[in-house]
């Protein structure tokens, strides 16, 4: 596949709504051991009012959807997700706007709009054990495997691999953002959610479009 | 999971429904988006003062809107913060012309979402101060943490900032009177047992029969440390400590003593620690002026208590003592 289509969009939207719906409980309990246990909950709430917001809109505009999907993630999830996950997708929107298909640089564009919206909002920095230690991987794997002359699909791959792997090096890191910093070194040895709802964002996105 | 509610997710809603029922007289509650006003909203030439936050602390936030302290509320979730459409419909609805401050807990998502309102109501020409409180002292303020969260001050500050806006004080005035009260008040809270949030189904954390955690959260975040159930004498020590070396609390000065209940303790057992804090701060040479006790920033079912001290000036004490109508709290009128 060359190009993302509007539909291929949609789809990823869809996708990752019943991910985030099958994941709803492990993402809240990983919030439980360091957080205030409503990741998934959140999460699930938002993504269940993107499906029906978007329900029999097909505006045929990639970037006016997205940030359809990121102003009712604003609206409806609360918490820090909500102005995260928010911020995201109105900057993936804002990179795509007016576009009904994207090409694989476009991706990368939108992909870097938003991993850098979401640290202007949350002031993450690398290793502080957030939504950031996943996707900047993602992005960076994603330009490094464009640059390498990496297909599309692999590209997508490595991002979705590479954010896996920093969702997993957040184990061991003591938290300095957000509520589970409140635990200082009692948050070491737990997965952060929000890493982890943000590799299965990039794992969506890698099994929705670089499907074979 | 054990609860009077019908549906997990209706809870927020059918207590929205249950404030109007009780108190038309008061306040008016609205439902998209979730917010609640004080009944003569907006009150033409008077700062106006919205608060919000996730729900399961009542009777904070929307117990407090009324007459003499919030003119809007803004529920979240249980324990999620509420979202910026909230807060913005909320902030046009009671402003008066003379401005809104905006009172936010120091929680990541409270901040950033009431940062997008602000940002929201700025651009329609509304002049928005907002003031975080930042108060409990079981959290070490560093670069390496999220700061100190909000908790007991709040209730404090929201009182005193009302009367102040009722005096008609200028937008700036009474967010100045707002930080003042953050900066001298200081709170800790303490845990027997945990809480459990209706989405959820089951406890947010396990502790032990015998065991206890000082140092919680409002959100039962985990505090300083977990220890073995003491006498209330031995657990007011540790935390009044915490409280009084923080500021510092000095010989001679004048505090209001806030005992508050965390949603599951009965108040015979906070006159228990009141008793205990006032002998405390007696021996630390430390007068109590006003006080305060019972459960009004609460974690849902939480068994537990926190305590929170305010160094009170003159202005302060009669600000407190200014009347005061709502569901939550009501004097002088």
């Amino acid at each position: 596949m060359l190009a993302v289509t509007y539909d291929d969009v949609v789809r990823f939207i869809q996708a990752y709504a019943d991910v985030i719906a099958e994941q709803k409980d492990h993402l809240t309990q990983l919030d439980s051991a360091i957080g205030d246990a409503d990741h998934g909950i959140n999460m699930n709430r938002g993504m269940k009012a993107v499906l029906a917001k978007l329900n029999g809109h097909a505006s045929g505009d990639i970037g006016a959807t997205l940030k359809t999907v990121g102003m009712t993630l604003v609206s409806t999830v609360g918490g820090a997700g909500g102005p995260l996950y928010g911020t995201l997708f109105l900057q993936l929107g804002a990179a795509t706007s007016g576009k009904s298909e994207l090409e694989p640089a476009d991706w990368e564009a939108a992909l870097a709009a938003a991993v850098d919206g979401v640290i202007a909002r949350g002031k993450a920095e690398l290793q502080d054990k957030t939504m950031a230690d996943a996707l900047v991987p993602g992005r960076d794997a994603y330009r490094a495997a464009l640059e390498d002359g990496a297909s599309f699909a692999e590209a997508l791959r490595r991002s979705a691999a590479a954010a896996e792997e920093g969702m997993k090096a957040t184990i061991p890191l003591v938290a300095r953002k957000g509520r589970a910093s409140y635990l200082g070194e009692r948050s070491a040895g737990h997965q952060d959610p929000g890493a982890t709802s943000s590799w299965l964002l990039l794992k969506t996105v890698a099994d929705t479009w670089a499907g074979d | 999971m054990k609860k009077l509610i019908n549906k997990p997710d209706d809870v927020v809603t059918e207590e929205l429904q249950g404030i109007e029922a009780a108190h038309p007289d008061l306040v008016r509650v609205f439902y998209d988006p979730h917010y609640i006003v004080r009944a003569d909203a907006p009150v033409q030439g008077k700062v106006a003062l919205v608060s919000g936050g996730g729900s399961g602390h009542e009777p904070m936030h929307g117990g407090f809107v009324g007459v003499g302290m919030l003119d809007a509320a803004c529920p979240g979730q249980v324990f999620t913060s509420p979202t910026p459409d909230q807060m913005e419909a909320a902030t046009k609805a009671v402003n008066g012309g003379a401005g809104v401050v905006h009172i936010v807990k120091n929680y990541t998502g409270d901040v950033m979402n009431f940062e997008m309102a602000a940002d929201l109501c700025r651009a329609e020409g509304i002049d928005v101060e907002s003031v975080l409180v930042d108060d409990d002292v079981a959290v070490q303020d560093s670069l390496y943490t999220a700061g100190r969260r909000g908790v007991g001050t709040t209730v404090l500050l929201e009182k005193i900032a009302g009367a102040a806006a009722e005096e008609r004080r200028s937008l700036k005035e009474v967010a100045d009177i707002a930080r003042e009260v953050n900066a001298n008040g200081r709170s800790m809270g303490m845990a027997l047992t945990s809480c459990t949030v209706p989405a959820a189904g089951k406890p947010t954390f396990e502790i032990g029969d015998d065991e206890i955690e000082i140092g919680i959260g409002i959100h039962g975040e985990p505090g300083r440390e977990r220890t073995k159930l003491k006498p209330a004498a031995e657990i007011v020590e540790i935390m009044a400590t915490a409280v009084v070396d923080d500021v510092p609390f000095k010989q001679g000065d004048q505090v209001l003593a806030f005992v508050n209940g965390m949603g599951g303790t009965p108040l015979i057992e906070l006159y228990v620690v009141y008793n205990e804090v006032a002998k405390f701060l007696k021996g630390r040479g430390v007068t109590i002026a006003r006080n305060l006790i019972g459960s009004y920033i609460t974690s849902l079912e939480m068994a537990g208590c926190s305590i929170t001290l305010l160094k009170l000036s003159d202005e302060l004490i009669r600000l407190w003592d200014a009347p005061v109508k709502t569901p939550g709290l009501r004097w002088g009128v």
